[in-house]
């Protein structure tokens, strides 16, 4: 019953696209809009299928049809891009997780770091870019610091809220059982912190996919970021669009598997009830 | 079995409040004797809880002492067992981690801790929710797992805020009966705070009747009928009577302070 309605919302929630996708051809191929401003939807798959593809033929002396299957543009655009992502957010992650620990659960350390925090956290991360190629010059450096900097206060301003919403019957059933504070805080407030502290890494991972796309653009030559852009500088709208959908592609991806692991780490957890 | 008594002398417990002070307990003095079941029975805003609370250690008295087993209270720990109203279940453990929790933070040994899981989950029925998160249980069956919580920890004394307070009325009465299956078995000293008095007849030794306002002793009766006391004899229904009588009249003291004034109590 279930699968059928499913079934049939997702046939439904196929129309809009495909007709605004035919919309979008027609115009194109009626000369109403520049192919160059805006190319063919037609145009953008086959644009695609290019970059997707291998750029040379296959040799078997060089390499195994596996390897040479995934060495189109594409595969090392999307590879550069998330593990850049992925290194970025476990910095910033790894740094802002046990600050935020720290400063939910003793109001001293609070007190000490939360006026830097303060300050530093409403300074969007792209802000920082000049600061980081001074520092780290061009290349992969930049744009970790960049990305670390976008997963690192959404991860710490929800840990520390995390700590601090603990609800008190948990911390007192746990002392009545004699608890010390090492298990109250690895058993008691770590795990009940956790909805918090995984959607301050899901908001983090977002906007260091921001900074990702952006630091490619700016320092490095690799990457979904630098493609689209130096796409541009071909008047390759075509592949600037396809660029755009790969990113689209990847941002998802990495959203799915996020949300897998959330829903793993909170089987337990009754939502919003 | 150990001699445990607790021993509650000139308890006098009082909140600061934006309004002035509140005179939560006064001149409080009690003496439980090991193996007791006592029912603290009063309104809402009489002090039944503070008392249970600073038996617990959670919130000491302002004045007086409270001593258990000889030792006087100044913090909780695991000799007074607590099982509250709202179950205070941790939802990120399984049935059976939630029931060891208090055995596996002292280290216990593994064997003896699935020993004790096993008895206590064949004693209260849990045995097929073990693995289960506390999120799939019902009220009842979530009380129950508090309850093999506390009796895991083998304290010599349970206290119980109010624990079937949120449940129906049928599953209510088959927890006083696992209760009472349960003291007499393991041989516990439990002080049970409740509004109703019903329950109170049905389980305790003997009532703690409360004031309200100062919270103070207004009667202290020991119930000699035995068990399983049946709700509709001439004895319950006496007894029932006259602490209807006792507990109304503070009830009536309580909803005239609080005219038009909605209390979160």
């Amino acid at each position: 019953m279930a699968k059928k309605r499913d079934f049939i919302s997702s046939i439904k929630g196929i129309w809009v696209p495909l007709i605004a996708v035919g919309i979008w051809e027609l115009l194109v191929r009626v000369g109403f809009i520049n192919p160059q401003v805006l190319p063919a939807p037609s145009a953008v798959l086959i644009r695609w299928w290019q970059y997707i593809i291998p750029m040379e033929a296959h040799d078997p002396a060089t390499s195994s049809y596996f390897v040479w299957l995934f060495s189109g543009e594409f595969f090392g655009d999307m590879w550069a891009s998330f593990h850049r992502v992925l290194i970025g957010c476990l910095i910033g992650t790894g740094l802002a997780l046990p600050l935020g620990l720290l400063m939910g659960a003793s109001t001293k350390v609070y007190d000490y770091f939360n006026p830097l925090v303060q300050v530093l956290r409403p300074i969007p991360p792209i802000a920082y870019i000049p600061l980081s190629i001074l520092w780290f010059g061009l290349g992969n450096p930049p744009a970790v610091f960049l990305i670390s900097l976008g997963a690192f206060f959404p991860v710490l301003m929800n840990t520390i809220v995390g700590v601090r919403s603990v609800d008190n019957i948990y911390i007192r059933a746990a002392r009545n059982m004699g608890a010390n504070p090492f298990v109250m805080f690895t058993q008691i407030i770590l795990p009940a912190a956790t909805p918090f502290i995984l959607s301050g890494i899901r908001i983090g991972i977002g906007t260091g996919f921001i900074c990702m796309i952006v630091a490619e653009m700016i320092a490095v030559n690799s990457g979904l970021g630098y493609r689209i852009l130096e796409a541009r500088e071909y008047f390759w709208s075509d592949k600037i669009i396809a660029g755009m959908f790969s990113i689209g592609i990847l941002g998802l991806a990495i959203d799915m598997v996020v949300d897998r692991l959330n829903n793993y780490l909170l089987r337990w957890h009754r939502g919003l009830e | 079995m150990s001699n445990v008594d607790i021993q509650i002398k000139n308890v006098h417990k009082v909140f600061q409040s934006d309004s002035g002070d509140v005179i939560a307990l006064k001149d409080i003095n009690l003496e439980i004797k090991d193996g007791q079941f006592v029912c603290l029975l009063g309104p809402s805003g009489c002090g039944k809880s503070t008392l249970l609370n600073a038996i617990a250690g959670f919130s000491l008295p302002s004045t007086g002492e409270i001593v258990v087993n000889g030792k006087k209270v100044t913090e909780p720990g695991p000799d007074r067992g607590m099982v509250f109203q709202e179950y205070a279940l941790f939802p990120w453990m399984s049935v059976a981690d939630n029931i060891t929790f208090g055995l596996r933070i002292k280290k216990e040994d593994p064997t003896k801790i699935k020993n004790k899981l096993d008895e206590l989950l064949k004693m209260l029925k849990l045995t097929e929710f073990a693995n289960r998160y506390p999120k799939d249980l019902s009220g009842g069956m979530r009380q129950r797992v508090a309850i093999a919580r506390v009796l895991a920890l083998d304290s010599p004394i349970m206290l119980m805020d109010e624990p079937f307070g949120a449940l129906d009325a049928l599953t209510r009465r088959s927890l006083q009966d696992e209760l009472l299956k349960v003291w007499s078995e393991y041989k516990k000293t439990i002080i049970f705070v409740t509004h109703s008095i019903e329950e109170a007849i049905y389980l305790a030794d003997r009532i703690v009747v409360m004031s309200y306002r100062p919270g103070t002793v207004k009667k202290d009766i020991m119930v000699d009928m035995p068990r399983l006391r049946n709700p509709t004899s001439p004895e319950f229904n006496a007894l029932k009577k006259e602490l209807s009588g006792l507990v109304m009249a503070e009830q009536m003291r309580f909803e005239d302070a609080h005219m038009g004034v909605t209390t979160g109590d």
